[in-house]
């Protein structure tokens, strides 16, 4: 379990964190979000050990990182953002070293590393300097470091950053398949990562924590959450949108696109219980239009993280 | 320990697989010998030591040792590494001593190459080789207090330029505070104790000693002490630069 309590940081008269506080427990793949400086990885490098909190503390697997910070940093596996590595070391005797460093020796050490370089595909190019490595090799070198001695707790700062879409999913499926036994928490700009991965999702802006949720709940803040998308076949689809937005419970009805003779149109309802697919099929039904798709929509959630990171008064409290 | 020993190893290689190692290594030894024989006039003095080797050993020094500290930290800020070295199980004394032994080896390494010299000396005449082996004690003491300085720049700044120039300058500081001319500007109106103190800071005071073959435990303490005191000020550069 991390548990970071009251955790500040100031950088002269600059607040960069104030006051957070959460849990993660075992099980758990926690996503920060928050726009560029609103502290994700200031809160990221005290828990870490590599900045000293301007007050407040956490704890790593009930070790405080300020009094028992070795003990702390031997359970945690970093991945710092833009992935830092040796640069004239090469794959393997960079994650030799790495394996020393947490104790490995002999044949072990070397089991470790063998391994390591298989799961994270860097056999092919184990002997490479890190400095000829492209990016997306160079981040998984540095993944690779951050998990070499199997960490019952994982840190990441922006896991995913200049990787291909391919290297994105083999990444995403690697910390979903490791966050059965261990404490993950990551930050993100990917949106579309977040519902990949996250069990839960704290947003954070200006310091603070504005949201902390499950990334389905996050979704029914969004105001397209349980809005119907459908598209419909009619000689005059002009007349439906208004016809439409005169229904009881449809709040709003917005046009996406217009071909010749199908609209394709999205409908909020006013309120998430109003059977709105049921609504539209008789609506159709009643007037003999063809209705050639519809889907409910769960929420879109940079509708959600723009909503509230935008505004200067936090939208959502806790 | 055994951490130490992971960080001074990686160190170490990191100096040999750079053209670095030889271009200092090369460099030093064409030093060397150009100071013993064509300036320090070995062959025309025709005694059978090594002061004429060991007295340059200051200059020499004082543009090449800060040339090997100069990467230890800076390199570690720029490639932004030291997020991760210091996010490692590994205690800042671990890391501070491992990496300043690795540079003092890397350095007691080029100076063993000057070996020939010994050899020179001992077919022309008959040396007193513990003379020698002090002259060679005192010139690696020296070198590890230019490079405890080394280490602590390199601390402060991301660039090695910052570093090196801040290094001669601070070494070069204190090896002039015992040179004649200081001293003797000094003495027309500084009590004695004031001169002697400055005396003492100076690495050349020190030196002098070792480099006649003479051993004092002063000597040994005034060393010892520069190193300890250096990577002291290098760990806590490091603690509050890390906190800002």
């Amino acid at each position: 379990m991390i548990e970071v309590k009251e955790l500040t940081k100031r950088f002269g008269q600059k607040l960069a964190v104030d006051g957070i506080s959460f849990r993660v427990g075992k099980g758990e793949v926690l996503g920060f979000l928050g726009p560029n400086a609103a502290g994700k990885s200031t809160t990221m490098r005290m828990i870490t050990g590599f900045l000293p909190p301007s007050s407040g503390t956490a704890s790593v697997g009930g070790f405080d990182i300020i009094e028992e910070s070795l003990e702390a940093r031997r359970r945690i596996g970093y991945l710092p953002e833009n992935a830092p590595a040796y640069p004239d070391m090469t794959v393997t005797a960079f994650l030799d070293f790495i394996a020393e460093i947490r104790g490995f020796a002999g044949k072990i050490k070397r089991a470790r590393v063998g391994e390591t370089l298989d799961k994270c595909f860097l056999t092919d190019v184990r002997y490479q300097p890190v400095s000829t490595l492209s990016k997306g090799y160079n981040q998984r070198v540095c993944f690779a470091q951050a998990i070499i001695h199997d960490p019952e707790y994982l840190i990441m700062d922006e896991p995913t950053d200049g990787l291909d879409p391919n290297q994105k999913h083999e990444v995403r499926s690697m910390i979903r398949d490791m966050a059965r036994d261990k404490t993950i928490i990551l930050s993100t700009h990917n949106l579309e990562e977040v519902d990949v991965v996250c069990t839960r999702v704290i947003i954070i802006a200006s310091g603070k924590i504005v949201a902390d949720k499950t990334p389905l709940e996050l979704k029914t803040l969004s105001d397209f959450h349980g809005a119907a998308c459908f598209t419909v076949c009619a000689p005059e689809p002009g007349g439906i949108l208004s016809e439409m937005a005169g229904l009881h419970g449809v709040k709003d009805v917005i046009k996406v696109r217009e071909d010749s003779g199908r609209i394709t149109l999205r409908a909020i309802p006013s309120d998430p219980s109003v059977p709105v697919a049921e609504m539209i099929m008789r609506f159709c039904l009643d007037r003999g239009f063809t209705l050639e798709n519809m889907k409910i929509e769960e929420g879109r959630l940079d509708d959600v993280f723009r909503q509230i990171t935008r505004s200067d008064i936090p939208a959502v409290q806790n | 320990m055994k951490r130490m020993w992971a960080v001074m190893k990686r160190e170490l290689a990191g100096y040999f697989t750079s053209p670095v190692a030889y271009v200092f290594i090369v460099i030093f030894l064409l030093l060397c010998g150009f100071f013993t024989f064509s300036i320090g006039r070995f062959y025309e003095i025709g005694q059978a030591d090594l002061r004429a080797f060991f007295e340059w050993h200051p200059w020499i020094f004082l543009f090449l040792v800060p040339s090997v500290g100069m990467r230890l930290w800076a390199d570690e800020r720029r490639d932004g590494t030291i997020e991760l070295i210091l996010t490692l199980p590994v205690s800042l004394s671990e890391l501070i001593v491992g990496k300043f032994l690795a540079a003092w080896i890397f350095l007691g390494s080029a100076l063993a190459l000057t070996f020939p010299i010994i050899i020179t000396v001992g077919y022309l005449g008959e040396p007193d080789f513990g003379a020698i082996l002090t002259g060679y004690i005192g010139s690696l003491l020296l070198a590890g207090s230019y490079l405890s300085v080394g280490c602590m720049t390199s601390s402060l700044t991301r660039s090695q330029v910052i570093s090196f120039v801040l290094t001669v300058v601070i070494c070069l500081f204190l090896l002039l505070a015992g040179w004649p001319p200081v001293t003797d500007f000094l003495s027309g109106w500084a009590p004695a104790w004031l001169i002697s103190v400055v005396e003492g800071f100076s690495f050349m005071h020190h030196f002098a000693d070792m480099e006649r073959g003479v051993l004092d435990i002063r000597d040994l303490i005034y060393y010892l002490s520069v190193m300890g005191f250096m990577l002291l000020a290098n760990g806590v550069i490091l603690q509050s630069r890390r906190s800002s």
